[in-house]
């Protein structure tokens, strides 16, 4: 798996070499996912006149923001072949914490560093139970699933924290129409992008999800590279928390419950393989944005709240399909 | 003002009636008579609305000399069933339980009824298990003051979006139901979108940001909770209150303060105090031999602009 998907990012960044349509047919072929999207935002734009607008499209920019800040530290782990259940209740920790600070008097660039750093040691609690206790990452998460938000509940005393507007205006628009969460979206996918191809650790994480003990045998750390990584998920999920709180300028003890399985659907609606090795920041973005679209479509053609949850669950089952059997053919 | 006098004084006059009925049937027992032992679970009281709810029960039970003793369980349903389990062994003489969980309370209210001890349900009710009565909000007529107050707003015509809560919970189908009734009343009133926003606030801002933009011209919006209405604020910024009325359901604190800067339109009100009185009221009627409905709907208020310092 590790083989397929390297050569593969190198290929990308050759330059020149292939004619245009054979770069089209390549390029839909290995994002089997974007053409699930454009097909959705094609017969979206038949079915309501209101969906193809400037507004409209940066609207689902800004809601596809959060999951896809989620989803992009969910892509870490799932590329070393674990997995992240605790990302909802993280980020709701670290808006939160971020909030409580915001009130406490406390500098609010400070107050912004504490909030990532409340997510990074989560991750890094993740990453200190998954490499060093031996516990599989799926229980390791879901145990801080249950205390990230725990705590979340505890600082808070239950109740939402209003958020300074020196912290909201993250969750505001630049100008009249420049949303700030659609750019920290980009600059975010941009980062994942550089660990995944440029950095050691991201090699790692395609050898340890490609195979564990050749990575292992190869030199490569695992068990410091497991650190690193669900750190870096539990900073990106802090991300994703503060963004989430900023937009609505309240700090929610129970904000993106449930997220993490969105931010997974969109991590393998993006092309990733759970059994580890395969996933790209491009993707993920897709997956995300295929989300995103779905649900404000949803809202736009006015469909009843029950076939709701139904069509969503079937266009992540098609997409998913679609891109697998594109991989075979 | 006059409608807030008004609802109080049919709620003061209810109280008057009920308070002598109890009596009445009370007098027969004498004065000579231990005090009535009453136990009442109540699920956790980190929220300002249990606590409401707590003050509002054991003001009854001062008022008619009963003993209540309330227990608090933290959310944890299994600390709750060893709480009922002690009321129990203690021989409360009624049992009212606010339950962390309707499906996990029904073993251990099964072993209270056992042990012949009347089990009233508060606010939410338990499954598989013998209940006297459940004393709860009555969603369906808040459902209906929603439309009449958001209708009254609006003039009596408008395009208007309705935020639905999580589908399939009682009282999102409860507060639909009232306000789908009060809404027909004004023809001039129409329902352009009905959405689900699960009862969360970053939903109600992305489904109203989205509607907004098939439906650029809604006047108004009924949400089945604050927390969706304090979202679809969100998402109108300057336009809430203004051009498009928002009404909301519970008159969370946030919420009112959201009504009274003129954000928030209204908002329906519980009265998670009064639903603690009618708990030991009816409790007490019990244990007296007095038959009780078998649901029994507390007042909701709407919550508006003008009367909401007497709320905040």
């Amino acid at each position: 798996m590790a083989i397929d998907t390297q050569p593969g990012h190198r290929l990308d960044k050759r330059p020149g070499g292939n004619r245009p349509p054979q770069m089209a047919s390549r390029f839909l072929k290995e994002n089997g996912a974007l053409g699930a999207l454009i097909a959705m935002v094609v017969l979206l734009a038949f079915m309501s006149g209101d969906f193809l607008t400037t507004q409209n499209l940066l609207n689902v920019g800004v809601q596809a923001a959060v999951t896809a800040i989620l989803a992009f530290g969910v892509t870490f782990a799932i590329v070393s072949g674990g997995i992240d259940l605790s990302v909802g209740s993280v980020a709701a920790f670290s808006g939160i914490m971020l909030g409580w600070l915001g009130t406490q008097g406390v500098p609010i660039w400070l107050a912004f560093v504490l909030a990532i750093a409340t997510g990074t040691a989560c991750g890094l609690v993740n990453g200190l139970l998954i490499s060093y206790g031996k516990l599989p990452p799926f229980i390791a998460t879901l145990a801080m699933l249950s205390a990230a938000r725990g705590l979340a509940l505890v600082l808070s005393d239950g109740t939402p924290i209003t958020l300074p507007e020196s912290v909201s205006w993250i969750g505001e628009t630049i100008g009249d129409w420049l949303p700030v969460p659609v750019i920290v979206m980009i600059v975010m996918c941009v980062i994942t992008a550089l660990v995944l191809i440029k950095t050691y650790s991201g090699r790692a994480m395609y050898a340890i999800g490609g195979n564990e003990e050749a990575a292992h045998l190869s030199g490569i750390r695992v068990r410091r590279q497991k650190l690193v990584i669900y750190a870096l998920v539990g900073a990106f999920a802090a991300v994703a928390g503060i963004v989430l709180a900023s937009r609505l300028a309240s700090a929610q003890p129970q904000a993106a419950d449930g997220y993490e399985l969105d931010a997974i659907a969109a991590v393998v609606i993006g092309g990733a393989s759970l059994a580890g090795g395969v996933g790209k920041a491009s993707g993920t973005l897709v997956g995300a944005l295929i989300l995103a679209v779905l649900r404000n479509g949803l809202n736009l053609l006015d469909v009843s709240a029950f076939w709701q949850q139904v069509v969503i669950g079937a266009v992540i089952a098609l997409a998913v399909l679609l891109d697998t059997l594109r991989r075979r053919a | 003002m006059s409608k807030r006098k008004s609802t109080s004084a049919v709620v003061l006059a209810t109280a008057v009636v009920l308070t002598a009925s109890a009596c009445g049937t009370g007098s027969g027992s004498g004065d000579g008579k231990k005090k009535i032992k009453l136990g009442f679970a109540i699920s956790a009281l980190n929220q300002p609305f249990m606590v409401q709810m707590k003050d509002g029960a054991e003001a009854e039970a001062k008022r008619q000399g009963a003993d209540l003793t309330v227990q608090d369980a933290q959310e944890d349903a299994s600390t709750q069933a060893n709480q009922v389990q002690n009321f129990t062994s203690k021989n409360v003489k009624a049992l009212i339980i606010n339950p962390v969980d309707s499906d996990a309370a029904g073993p251990s209210v099964k072993a209270a009824n056992n042990a012949n001890i009347p089990v009233i349900a508060a606010d939410r009710g338990v499954n598989k298990a013998d209940i006297e009565t459940t004393v709860a909000s009555d969603n369906v007529e808040g459902g209906k003051l929603a439309a009449k107050s958001l209708a009254d707003q609006l003039g009596g015509k408008g395009e208007i979006l309705v935020l639905r809560g999580q589908v399939g919970t009682s009282s999102s189908r409860e507060r639909a139901k009232g306000f789908n009734e009060g809404i027909k009343k004004y023809p001039g009133i129409k329902i352009v979108a009905k959405q689900p926003a699960d009862f969360l606030r970053a939903k109600g801002l992305d489904v109203t940001t989205n509607v907004m933009q098939s439906h650029p011209n809604i006047d108004g919006i009924f949400a089945e909770n604050d927390e969706m209405a304090l979202g679809a604020a969100k998402a109108l910024g300057s336009k809430a209150g203004g051009d498009v009325k928002i009404v909301g359901f519970d008159g969370t604190p946030e919420t009112l303060k959201a009504v009274k800067k003129g954000s928030i339109s209204s908002t329906v009100a519980q009265q998670p105090d009064e639903l603690g009185k009618m708990a030991v009221r009816n409790a007490i009627r019990i244990v007296e031999d007095s038959t009780v409905d078998p649901k029994i709907k507390v007042p909701v208020k709407v919550v508006t602009k003008k009367n909401v310092d007497r709320y905040s």
